[in-house]
């Protein structure tokens, strides 16, 4: 099955956000089908955070339009694109540390049963399915209540990740999931994105690292300065064509050459 | 990824950089150990220096009880306002401010005990609404906007009896409260029979002159016990059993993360206020009951001595982390000290020596707890 066999999820069409004087994105047009990857890549100051925070609905596009399986979508509120099936992972926001996994897991959306008048959480379902979860997704917690803060940063993305799978996200935002990680660990959330794109989930994998970037994406968008500079296709672009569209080209090939072509 | 693969055939996979954590660490990490190891500690000292004091027949108990369920009253609101992140340095007035407010409807207005009391809840929870909306709407530090509070509502309550009654102490609430059917749910005692039988047993002891001779020295369990426990009861349910309870840890934990998987952490912050507030009310009207008058001064300093025991409890400042249970257990520690204190005759000055210190400690040993939790090196 390929993915552009299917009308894409999400389409953003010329979008342009302007915070007063500044344009932050003037005109990035972008979209994401089921069951692929989409690796969104720029350097830093590119427009990549704002251009997310646009799709989760954080952010009002000042012009263009943004359409969710084919209709018009206007979301007021992050919690209207969650609701539509748009569930975003943040970097540094994933987690509540000192809470436990299973607490983490359902925050927000409890599990809720009745005894009498009264509603009390669910600990036994939310812990089952918390454990069920987590092994899917390769990873075997000590117990339930083991506070998020004793996980790598990897594992964390990995429990945000199988939250907002099991809550039934259609696309996944991934906002630079490994950019604060180590080798193994990073192996270990690209290994999870393609576990969860085969589910027929659409990715939007933001990152600015190419080779994190070509390890999974199916279709690369370049950022630059607030404009696509293009997609490609996965065996259409090499690794040195991606960092240089995303750098802007000519100082970074001088800089390559100082640098012995290492970077 | 072949690796991993085998590991979780193996299941349970192990980590081989991950020590066992042992038993006694795993202890380590509940919120309330200090607080419990504190209590024990506590009373292993009182019962080998100030056995013999009194402290502990039915009297002695029943006293020592008294100030620490006054103490828990407001340490549950605390508590349960520092776990969703926040402080509220308006409770001491508020205590003045309630009590005050109940005075004056009651015996200035002439209105019905209850009514004022009714009266007087909805204007302190209304005033703790407005500190938690003020707090989330400006996102000041609640430190600043209720420090506001606190000499607000102090400088209310010492200028209207003033104005009205031109004193700072207004008295006949009991002949007021004679009768109704609100005030005894603050003032008045429960389980009266059982210590008229444990009398009987001669179990405990009774008056022996005076106009109660005979009648059994305890007569029964002050309400404001009772409101306590039931107090710490169900904040400690809510906290740990419910949806909203989770909601209140991941409003301390991290707003914004609480924020973006839809907790109502503005609505959670506000009701935490309110309900501080609400213990606040409840404190000062058992005082009220108790006393019969109403002071301008009352309240002082009650804001700080929350706070610790919510410390000793095992609550993080920074919110997002902490225990009812444990700290019940500080406001159980802080009047048996005080109490104690003066049973074994000492100095009473020394209670404030004894509270700095204890908040000391506390405060490190939740910072290597906490660090043992996040594993923040």
């Amino acid at each position: 099955m390929s993915a552009f066999d299917h009308n894409p999820i999400v389409e953003m069409k010329d979008i342009e956000k302007h915070f007063g004087p500044v344009i932050a994105l003037n005109g990035v047009s972008f979209d994401v089908r089921p069951g692929e990857c989409h690796c969104l890549l720029g350097d830093n100051g590119a427009g990549k955070s704002t251009f997310i925070k646009t799709m989760s609905g954080v952010h009002k596009p000042t012009r263009g339009e943004i359409l969710f399986e084919g209709r018009r979508m206007d979301f007021a509120s992050p919690r209207d694109a969650m609701e539509a099936g748009i569930a975003t992972v943040y970097q540094d926001l994933a987690m509540i540390p000192l809470m436990s996994v299973t607490r983490n897991f359902w925050m927000g959306r409890e599990p809720v049963k009745r005894i009498g008048p009264m509603k009390f959480m669910d600990f036994r379902t939310a812990n089952e399915v918390t454990m069920e979860e987590m092994r899917k997704m390769g990873i075997n917690l000590r117990s339930p209540d083991q506070a998020v803060g004793t996980l790598s940063g990897g594992e964390r993305q990995t429990v945000a990740i199988a939250r907002a799978v099991y809550f039934g996200a259609k696309v996944l935002i991934l906002d630079e999931p490994t950019s604060a990680l180590g080798v193994r660990q990073t192996a270990n959330v690209l290994a999870t994105i393609d576990k969860v794109r085969k589910t027929g989930i659409g990715i939007v994998f933001i990152t600015h690292n190419v080779r994190h970037a070509l390890a999974v994406g199916d279709r690369f968008t370049v950022l630059n300065r607030g404009k696509t500079l293009g997609t490609a296709q996965r065996g259409q672009i090499t690794p040195e064509e991606l960092q240089d569209l995303m750098a802007g080209g000519q100082e970074m090939v001088e800089l390559e050459g100082s640098l012995g072509g290492t970077v | 990824m072949s690796e991993a693969g085998q590991g979780a055939a193996l299941a349970p996979a192990k980590d081989e950089r991950v020590k066992e954590i042992s038993g006694f660490r795993k202890a380590l990490i509940r919120p309330e150990l200090g607080a419990i190891v504190g209590t024990i500690a506590v009373f292993v000292f009182f019962i080998a220096f100030a056995a013999d004091s009194g402290m502990f027949n039915a009297q002695g108990i029943l006293n020592w009880s008294t100030v620490s369920a006054q103490f828990m009253i407001i340490a549950v609101g605390a508590c349960m306002l520092m776990i969703a992140g926040e402080f509220d340095l308006s409770v001491g007035s508020m205590i003045g401010f309630a009590g005050m407010s109940i005075a004056i409807l009651s015996v200035t207005l002439q209105w019905p005990v209850w009514v004022a009391i009714l009266l007087t809840f909805a204007l302190c929870i209304a005033v703790g609404a407005l500190n938690g909306w003020i707090v989330v709407r400006t996102g000041l530090p609640s430190f600043i906007v209720t420090l506001a509070f606190l000499f607000i509502l102090r400088g209310f309550t010492i200028f209207f009896p003033q104005l009205i009654e031109r004193q700072t102490i207004i008295g006949g609430i009991s002949d007021a409260a004679e009768g109704d059917w609100l005030a005894p749910v603050f003032g008045g005692k429960i389980l009266g029979f059982v210590f008229d039988w444990l009398a009987e047993m001669e179990m405990i002891a009774v008056f022996e002159r005076g106009t109660r001779a005979g009648e059994p020295i305890v007569d029964g369990i002050p309400m404001l016990i009772v409101w306590a426990l039931a107090l710490v009861a169900v904040a400690h349910v809510i906290l740990t059993r419910t949806q909203f309870g989770n909601w209140v840890f991941a409003s301390g934990g991290d707003a914004q993360a609480a924020r973006y998987v839809g907790v109502p952490v503005n609505r959670v912050k506000i009701l935490m206020f309110m309900f501080t507030a609400f213990c606040a009310c409840v404190f000062a009207t058992c005082q009220v009951m108790e006393f019969g008058s109403a002071g301008a001064d009352r309240g002082l300093l009650k804001e700080f001595e929350a706070i610790i025991a919510v410390v000793i409890g095992g609550a993080l400042l920074t919110g997002g982390y902490g225990s009812v249970i444990g700290a019940a257990l500080g406001a159980l520690i802080f009047g048996v000290v005080q109490q104690g204190l003066f049973f074994a005759g000492v100095e009473s000055s020394l209670f404030r020596v004894f509270l700095g210190v204890i908040l000391l400690f506390a405060v490190i040993l939740n910072t290597y707890i906490r660090r043992i939790i996040t594993g923040e090196r």
